[in-house]
């Protein structure tokens, strides 16, 4: 089983960004997911900027997927989109059917990230007729769904899972970073770039409930399935996508690669599980 | 441009085809439609019946089969398409790319169309599911602001529907997982954005009243303050120390005053959200619709949004408030 560095969700500064990929360069893992999936606007790292990093981390061995836009609106970010698509070299990550079509104009190889809504067996067999090798189910897909597929599809493309982070629950046109700040999103400032790991939103209570991330909604918890390592492995599961935050990213990394090769799953350290086993996304089954 | 409306009753189709709509949407009584709510949507006998009542009248009726199957449902799906084939429907509205590919391959001459459901923003996104599975229509998402909805009509990959008026969905439709994470059942699988049965009212002392869902609490509300339905996204939190409704306020989209840009941008086809609403207000909101629309038609140089248009129209909106939500810049 390897372990895959998802895509950045939030907005850090340039030289921030830059310094946690060199770094990742010695973490325990094998794939790297580079680029800007929630919103055009944040720009610290151009087209350009992501595509060297793309090629000094492969450098050390590491394999490069490049991601897109879970959310187009404009033309222009269907012409970013195109560049990438042309990247020449490395994969790409379809978040949205746009970078299918043009993938599949194109007849390259794509990776199906989890806002690809990919239901069954004959959606991903369509896919996989357009390009699709390897594929990251939605959120919501969890053990019993990838049996289910299993049972109806004779060949499977590579699965990669969200074993760690925030999950990304939902997105809209509106940013609710500007909401909260009280700024046009036109006129945003990029004041995000405040908030490295997203904006926490709690119930009146006080219950730690979501987190704003630009126009991505977020869970609070974090889905955590190093518990579940086994079931993953018996699943067939061959990547754990892990999501970059400001801090720690390397000891989560390292905690899945030892319970990896030890095959000793480690006690649970985030908060949510409930989408693996067929419940509600924020519930968690056994917790301890 | 055609009056599109929601019937999630007989009674609600009747209405609104007396009213004027150039055709209806609705649902089976079952999870293959994003309004599978307890009491609503069709049977084969309404169904044939409310046929029957819109094409003697020269109207057509789209059945949504927007939600998307697992495997081991998709053959359930399947059946629903044949159903609808079987009983003469002018148009399905699909989302899940194997009920698409079932559709065109068996039933190649019932006209499909892509639900919002399958959050197609772009014409790159359009032309995939075009040249894919043939689609003569596609709902657009309501993100779109109303230059992009132009751009998206000058490429003209297929006909666009955009919706008009009605509960604002402030998520990318198809990409929304927030009833889904709190309560396990979501819009995209299961047909329903917060089951009712996991809505949990409580009257507190001091008469304000607070409601859950899944036991989380969404929102409280004073004695005399109005209390809408249980979304996620229109809930108040808290935020950076304040308390607000942070992804949205309970409002309706309304875009009476758009409707000459609609038109002469080309889009095709104008929505009427609401299959969870009664008779009344669909006939309410028909009706209102059909006379600005026919006015359009015959007095497009003098068009102005009539006073009593907007009144009818306040007056049945979710929270009283009305907004031109994601057409206008500003909303974002």
């Amino acid at each position: 089983m390897r372990l895959a560095l998802g895509p950045l969700q939030y907005f850090w500064p340039r030289d921030d960004v830059l310094a946690f990929y060199r770094e990742a360069a010695s973490w325990p893992l094998d794939v790297i997911y580079l680029g800007e999936t929630v919103c055009s606007k944040r720009r610290e790292l151009r087209g350009a900027d992501w595509l060297a990093l793309a090629a000094e981390l492969a450098g050390s061995g590491i394999e490069v997927v490049l991601s897109s836009l879970a959310l187009l609106e404009a033309e222009s970010e269907l012409a970013s989109l195109r560049r990438l698509v042309d990247n020449g070299r490395f994969r790409v990550e379809a978040n949205d059917m746009s970078a299918v079509q043009l993938l599949r104009e194109r007849g390259l190889p794509f990776v199906g990230g989890p806002t690809l809504n990919i239901y069954n067996h004959v959606a991903l067999r369509l896919l996989q007729e357009d390009g699709l090798e390897r594929w990251v189910p939605g959120v919501e897909q969890g053990r019993a769904v990838i049996e289910d597929f299993r049972a109806h599809l004779a060949t499977l493309p590579e699965l990669e899972v969200i074993a760690w982070g925030r999950l990304p629950l939902a997105f809209s046109a509106r940013c609710f970073t500007a909401r909260a700040l009280d700024v046009a999103k036109d006129d945003c400032g990029f004041r995000c770039i405040e908030h490295p790991d997203g904006l926490p939103l709690a119930t009146r209570e006080g219950e730690a409930f979501l987190n704003v991330n630009g126009i991505q909604v977020q869970s609070a918890a974090r889905c955590d399935l190093a518990p579940e390592l086994a079931e993953l492995r018996a699943a067939g599961v061959a990547l754990l996508r892990i999501y970059p935050e400001r801090t720690g990213t390397g000891e989560v990394l390292a905690r899945f690669r030892t319970a990896i090769d030890s095959g000793i799953a480690p006690p649970r350290a985030g908060e949510a599980n409930g989408y693996w086993h067929g419940a509600a996304g924020m519930g968690c089954v056994n917790p301890s | 441009m055609h009056l599109v409306c929601p019937a999630g009753s007989p009674p609600a189709l009747k209405a609104a085809i007396d009213h004027g709509a150039d055709a209806v949407y609705l649902g089976f009584r079952d999870q293959t439609n994003a309004r599978a709510f307890p009491g609503l949507n069709f049977t084969e006998a309404d169904l044939d019946a409310g046929i029957g009542y819109a094409h003697a009248r020269g109207r057509k009726v789209y059945v949504a089969l927007n939600t998307y199957p697992g495997p081991s449902g998709l053959a359930g799906w399947e059946a629903a398409v044949d159903r609808a084939a079987q009983h003469g429907v002018d148009a399905i509205i699909c989302a899940d790319l194997g009920v698409l590919d079932y559709a065109s391959r068996s039933h190649p001459q019932l006209p499909r169309h892509l639900s919002v459901q399958g959050s197609a923003t772009t014409h790159a996104a359009l032309r995939y599911y075009r040249e894919r599975f043939g689609i003569a229509r596609a709902v657009l998402p309501r993100v779109l602001s109303l230059q992009q909805v132009e751009r998206l009509c000058e490429q003209d990959v297929v006909p666009v529907e955009v919706f008009a008026f009605g509960s604002l969905c402030i998520m990318v439709e198809g990409r929304c997982q927030l009833s889904s994470y709190v309560t396990g059942e979501g819009p995209n699988r299961h047909g329903a954005c917060s089951p009712a049965r996991y809505v949990r009212w409580d009257e507190l002392p001091g008469g304000e009243r607070s409601v859950r869902l899944n036991g989380r609490l969404i929102d409280r509300f004073s004695p005399d303050e109005p209390a809408g339905y249980p979304t996620v996204c229109k809930g108040r939190y808290r935020v950076g120390g304040e308390v607000f409704h942070a992804l949205e306020e309970p409002t309706s989209l309304n875009t009476l005053e758009l409707l000459p840009r609609l038109r002469e941008i080309g889009v095709a086809a104008v929505k009427i959200e609401g299959r969870q609403r009664g008779a009344a207000y669909v006939a309410t909101v028909t009706r209102t619709w059909r006379a600005a629309l026919d006015r359009l038609e015959t007095r497009a140089g003098a068009w102005h949004v009539d006073g009593a248009w907007q009144q009818e129209l306040a007056r049945l909106a979710e929270g009283r408030q009305t907004t031109l939500g994601p057409y206008h810049r500003s909303w974002h």
